[in-house]
């Protein structure tokens, strides 16, 4: 944190809830059969419904509801049997009726909650409500000379509102609980999570207190903060500017700011005063919504293997790190192609030790190689020519003894770059492992010859110049030489 | 009412079969009898240009096919807050001038599927809010009995075209009374269903949780029919209920006067109500005896709250139900406003009128924060005991009679500086919006001044088919005159129509 040392932050304790909006992956919008689709040209996903005509009414769609069912089972949250939407009354050009359809005293969804994990530990982020409401329009501005465009595209498509406790203590653990409902989500399918598109928004609800101290501070709401690097950068400006007021004697005032991403500072947006009378009613034109408890149990025995579920799998099973397990689990789609991976290689015939070996083998490769090219390239990689099939057959040929680790990992790398079949790459290369016993033999001498003094040594007992000879035969055979054969020939050499 | 073809809806199907007459002729003499009475009545807002041709297209179907339903061809007009795609929907409200329904009000369309031609659409209060017809945008419409009084709102428009045989039936909406009042001032059957038994899709919304469609008509068994057309669930109105609309057909022929239990709330009939009315619902009282029915005394002690009530739940739903129209995107709007909040002020300061003005601002108030539990919340509480009340009342009776209006037909401004006074002309009908129960207004004759009476009932869920019965044996004990019209402009009036 710029300029404030983190004793003096130790003096403060910072109190966030956090609401998400994210969009729900229905086909249609929630009260009219628009298409719910981003990027498509001004006012083309359009109806009288959802540009408010008169005379129409709106229609809710159940799959909507099955969605948020969906994300609250996930979260563990309680479903209210019987949920009320209400009217939300505000003037916006974006707002068609004049009026969101939301739900306000019965949501939906209540309780549930979230693990999440830093480097302070592991704790519970407590779900305070999940409800469905619309989205409102987009006011367009850009480009059009005294005048303001109004795009309906977005009105109407289905929302789910996440509201936590205010139980997040930094912004570390904000950004932590974001990633990890944004991977709920995506794991069961409820929301695609994108937040360029904006199908993944997010406000932060602020204060600071002193450590021990029971109630909370006056809060401050932060609006629309559209990535979790704002998010993080948005706090930490506003979590100062709260002490720094506190510490000169000033009041923190009770408002909404907003964030601006090119000064990283937030600025008020509206007061207390000023805030909105929404004149909350029940909406007429919809009956209470009534689960049937049959839908909550479909729903329930269909949920998806969970992204703390299977961390803890991938744990247990192939005796991986929480660490690398989370990395894996992290990116829905690298998660995937893993998991085909191993799956491909777990062929009936061969023995358990032999897959045990190719799943070590596998994991590492995807740790390091294919995460790089994913975090550089983005999932493309994962498709195409470097599929998750051609890729596991260019392992295939290091498990054979073929080709060396060494020698696969530059392949594929080479393989993404050229938009390649791996295997394609090898012939091209020529590439071929060392195994022979008299090559290798002939190299390893070499080696022998080249360092006598570390060879007298190693013979005088300092073992651990053993991997020294090992790494110098290697870089000898660019690569090439098949390590378990070197040791075999170099043990054997050395005894003398 | 009278036209030279026919005098009910079977009549007219028979006739038709026969080929007594073509649907062009028919549709031509309702169209040439508008044309000569709306400059004096002003009773259509728009006159559908397509008509006639709708027609012969029907008559030309109807050489080689029979004809699928009574309605085929059957005259219809419907109050200007229906939609029907691509024509005008006003809602006698400048707010909306210019624009263009894009979908057809699903009563309409099952109206339309059977074969009706529509002739226009009917004058109201600015969107459906009055009880006069005096509040619209386009002038009053007059009441065919006597052009210097009101028809009765806020559905004046199709009560009066159907009093002074513009139409056979019309369709109006009904919120606290806009049907059943401008019925009893016109002369003619007025019905407003229960509530979520026909589609609200495509009415114009005022109060949605009270607003319903129904039919005017020269008798029970006409509007019956209409109903049944129009009822059943539909996939554009979530609060219309399934259920079989044949069953007010079943309603229909399973009632008799004899044996029937008249519910009779006696605080009603007592002060405040013009004593010819009283006079009238006692002669009714006493033939119904007569005829073999049993008067059971019942009381509703919430319905004393009624206009109160009303008057906040209706102006709530409707200060939200009117925040679509802020000029944005269709409709009225300022030319070069300052700024987007003076485009949103002006658009509607000019868009609105005064009535509907007031009831924005008194339902923006009863929601808002710090009076919404004392005001709209307390109303909803009370609405339920309303209902309550009368649900009780419907375990010792098969309907309850009531008055229509408090009053005559009143003249022209007596009661537009007095909102209130307005307000209580729909004191008896309120209640059946409130409670969401079936009723309708039948007239019982003209009073003294030659101005027609109503009486009123009210039914439990789901009865209209065992009213309309009742209504139609009421009818038979008073047989109505027919109201003296004039073609022309009638004196002291500019002319009418769309200004
Ligand atoms: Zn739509």
């Amino acid at each position: 944190m710029s300029g404030r040392s983190d004793t003096h932050l130790r003096e403060w304790e910072v109190v966030v809830g956090l609401e998400v909006h994210t969009q729900l992956l229905t086909k249609s919008k929630l009260f009219c059969r628009c298409e719910n689709r981003f990027g498509a040209p001004p006012n083309t996903l359009v109806c009288p419904v959802c540009m408010g005509h008169p005379g129409t009414l709106p229609v809710l769609n159940g799959e909507a509801v099955r969605l948020g069912l969906r994300a609250g089972l996930a979260a563990g949250c309680r479903v209210s049997p019987v949920s009320v939407f209400e009217r939300k009354h505000y003037f916006y050009p974006d707002l068609p009726k004049g009026y969101q359809i939301s739900q306000y005293a019965t949501p939906l969804l209540t309780g549930g909650g979230l693990r999440i994990r830093t480097e302070a530990g592991e704790r519970t982020i407590r779900i305070h409500r999940m409800h469905l409401e619309e989205d409102a329009g987009k006011n367009l501005h850009a480009g059009i000379p005294d005048r303001s465009h109004v795009d309906l595209n977005r009105a109407g498509v289905p929302l789910l509102e996440i509201v936590s406790e205010p139980d997040i203590r930094s912004p570390d653990e904000a950004v932590d609980y974001l990633k990890r409902l944004r991977q709920l989500l995506r794991a069961t399918k409820v929301s695609d999570g994108n937040m360029e598109e904006g199908s993944f928004r997010c406000d932060i609800n602020l204060s600071i207190r002193r450590p021990g101290s029971t109630t909370f501070g006056t809060r401050v709401e932060i609006k629309n903060v559209n990535s979790f690097r704002f998010v993080h950068k948005a706090m930490l400006h506003e979590i100062e500017r709260q002490i720094d007021a506190v510490e000169s004697g000033e009041k923190i005032l009770q408002e909404t700011r907003l964030f601006d991403p090119v000064s990283g500072r937030t600025k008020p947006m509206r007061s207390k005063e000023e805030a909105l009378d929404y004149r909350y009613f029940p909406e007429p034109d919809l009956p209470s919504l009534v689960i049937d408890p049959a839908m909550v149990e479909e729903e329930r025995s269909a949920l998806p293997e969970l992204p703390e579920e299977k961390v803890a799998r991938f744990c247990a099973e192939i005796g991986i790190t929480r660490a690398d397990a989370e990395i894996l689990v992290a990116e829905e789609g690298l998660s995937r192609y893993f998991e085909e991976g191993l799956s491909l290689l777990r062929s009936p015939s061969s023995d358990g030790d032999a897959f045990r070996k190719a799943r070590e083998r596998w994991t590492s490769f995807v740790l390091s190689e294919v995460l790089r090219e994913v975090n550089r390239q983005g999932e493309g990689v994962l498709e195409g020519e470097t599929s998750v099939g051609h890729t596991v057959a260019l392992l295939g040929k290091v498990l054979s003894g073929s080709l060396s680790f060494s020698q696969a990992k530059e392949v594929y790398g080479r393989a993404v770059e050229e938009n390649k079949n791996p295997l394609a790459l090898v012939e091209e290369l020529g590439m071929v492992q060392l195994s022979g016993d008299d090559e290798l033999g002939l190299l390893v001498e070499s080696v022998l010859a080249e360092n006598p003094a570390e060879v007298a040594s190693y013979r005088g007992g300092k073992d651990r110049l053993f991997g020294f000879f090992v790494g110098a035969v290697m870089k000898k055979s660019r690569g090439k030489a098949n390590p378990e054969k070197v040791n075999e020939i170099l043990r054997d050499k050395l005894k003398g | 009412m009278k036209n030279p073809f026919f005098s009910s809806l079977a009549e007219f199907a028979r006739g038709r079969d026969e080929r007594r007459f073509s649907i062009e002729e028919v549709t031509r003499y309702f169209l040439s009898r508008t044309e000569a009475l709306n400059p004096s009545l002003n009773v259509c807002l728009s006159i559908n240009q397509n008509a006639v041709n709708r027609a012969r297209q029907i008559d030309a179907r109807l050489v080689r096919n029979k004809a699928i339903s009574p309605f085929t061809g059957y005259p219809v007009m419907i109050k200007d807050n229906l939609e029907m795609e691509g024509y005008p929907t006003t809602c006698a409200s400048r707010i909306l001038s210019g624009y263009l329904s894009r979908r057809t009000a699903t009563a309409v369309a099952r109206l339309l599927s059977l074969g009706v031609v529509v002739l226009g659409k009917t004058n109201l209060d600015e969107f459906a809010m009055g009880s006069s017809t005096e509040n619209s945008a386009f002038g009053p419409t007059r009441n065919p009995w006597n052009p210097a009084r009101v028809p009765g709102g806020s559905s004046g428009g199709s009560a009066a075209a159907v009093a002074a045989g513009l139409a056979p039936l019309s369709l109006g909406s009904d919120t606290g009374g806009s049907i059943r009042q401008p019925a009893a001032f016109c002369g003619v059957l007025g019905v407003k269903p229960t509530y979520g038994r026909i589609s609200r899709s495509g009415l114009v919304a005022f109060s949605s949780s009270l607003d319903q469609i129904g039919p005017f008509a020269g008798s029970g068994a006409d509007a019956l029919e209409a109903l049944v057309a129009m009822s059943g669930k539909d996939p554009l109105d979530m609060t219309t209920v399934d259920r079989d609309p044949a069953e007010m057909r079943s309603g229909y022929q399973s009632t008799e006067v004899m044996g029937a239990r008249i519910g009779i709330p006696e605080a009603l009939f007592g002060e405040g109500l013009d004593g010819s009315i009283r006079e009238r619902l006692k002669d009714l009282r006493d033939a119904l005896s007569g005829e073999g029915a049993r008067e059971v005394s019942v009381t509703l002690p919430h319905s004393r709250f009624g206009i109160n009530v009303y008057y906040l739940v209706a102006t709530s739903e409707a200060s939200s139900n009117l925040s679509r129209f802020d000029g944005v995107r269709y409709g009225f709007r300022v030319k070069n406003p300052a700024d987007l909040r003076a485009m949103y002020e002006e658009t509607r300061d000019q868009g609105f009128g005064d009535e509907v003005k007031r009831r924005i601002l008194l339902g923006t108030f009863a929601l808002s924060a710090g009076y919404q539990e004392a005001f709209y919340r307390k109303a909803r509480k009370v609405q339920a005991l309303i209902r309550r009340d009368f649900l009780e009342a419907f375990e010792r009776c098969d309907m309850i009679l009531t008055p229509t209006s408090p009053t005559p037909p009143f003249a022209f401004g007596e009661k537009t500086g007095d909102p209130l006074s307005m307000y209580l002309s729909d004191v008896y009908t309120i209640t059946a919006n409130l409670a969401g129960l079936p009723a309708l207004s039948v007239p019982v004759g003209i009073d003294s001044h030659g101005l027609p009476i109503g009486a009123h009932l009210i039914g439990p869920p789901w009865s209209e088919g065992r009213l309309l019965k009742m209504a139609d044996r009421i009818a038979g004990l008073y047989p109505m005159p027919l109201p003296e019209l004039h073609a022309g402009h009638a004196d002291g009036f500019s002319e009418g129509g769309r200004r």
